[in-house]
């Protein structure tokens, strides 16, 4: 095993981030997709705190923070969105929600 | 120094692990189990790397607080016929191949350039009070950022009480 390096984080970061995309764009549960944006958001996470060790500054962190709450937003948001939508269209699949759909 | 990575490989191996079983599984509910499994993971991630605080907050808001709320939805709406479907859309193919474009793209780049990002050795001292560091960063430098981000979860609490309601 290589000594492990700041791009190791990177690369962890990386694949995490890709593992949420793939997440977003092939699922059709609406549920998951909220799921796998919360991957994405770790993904960035991973960077800032890594980024924030490395160059022994904390700003790193204290962004990390502000994600956290962003993320915190969007969830309960997203939530709320998939109950009102569940009771006015009995489904949770991405690909049946097309009201505005041409 | 050995252990050090060791603890970073088992890690990674956490994170990608739960990070593919929560995409790949059926039912929703072990997704948000296995996503508990990823965020967990992070949390040692963060430990590893020296922020105590935000390994904390980590495991408070994101394995206490977003994941029993996704559970909670996930109770809430009726799940069973959505398992019995189909789990993939139809472009996943072609949105499979975007997404592996995208990766050998950055990861060509990364690898270009992975000596770029050694910088000097960290020393260490400015992290160690790691919970007075963030606060003051948090209520100094940062004190109109916390502001907007207090203002963002108000915005977000009355946005999801309006939009569970039944009638407004």
């Amino acid at each position: 095993m290589p000594p492990v390096t700041p791009v190791h984080y990177l690369f962890l970061s990386m694949a995490l981030f890709t593992i949420g995309v793939i997440g977003v764009l092939t699922r059709r549960n609406v549920i998951i997709i909220l799921i796998s944006i919360e991957l994405i958001f770790n993904a960035v996470n991973i960077n800032l705190v890594a980024f924030s060790s490395q160059f022994a500054s904390i700003s790193g962190q204290t962004f990390a923070i502000f994600v956290i709450v962003a993320a915190a937003a969007e969830a309960a948001v997203g939530l709320g969105i998939i109950i009102a939508l569940f009771r006015n269209k009995e489904t949770v699949n991405a690909d049946e929600i097309d009201l505005m759909k041409w | 120094m050995v252990l050090h990575d060791f603890f970073f490989y088992i890690l990674a191996a956490i994170i990608l692990g739960g990070g593919i079983l929560t995409i790949t599984r059926r039912n929703a509910v072990h997704s948000a189990i296995f996503l508990v499994m990823t965020l967990i993971g992070v949390a040692g991630l963060f430990l590893h790397l020296q922020a105590e605080f935000l390994a904390a907050v980590q495991v408070f808001l994101y394995v206490g607080g977003i994941t029993v709320l996704f559970l909670f939805v996930i109770m809430l709406v009726n799940l069973d016929e959505a398992a019995k479907q189909r789990q993939f859309n139809r472009q996943w193919g072609l949105a499979l191949g975007c997404v592996l474009l995208l990766v050998a793209e950055v990861g060509y780049f990364l690898y270009q350039g992975r000596d770029s990002f050694s910088f000097a050795e960290s020393s260490g001292v400015l992290l160690q009070n790691n919970t007075q560091a963030i606060a003051m960063s948090l209520y100094g430098d940062y004190l109109l950022p916390f502001e907007i981000a207090s203002l963002l979860l108000l915005v977000a609490i009355i946005g999801a009480v309006v939009m569970a309601k039944k009638q407004i």
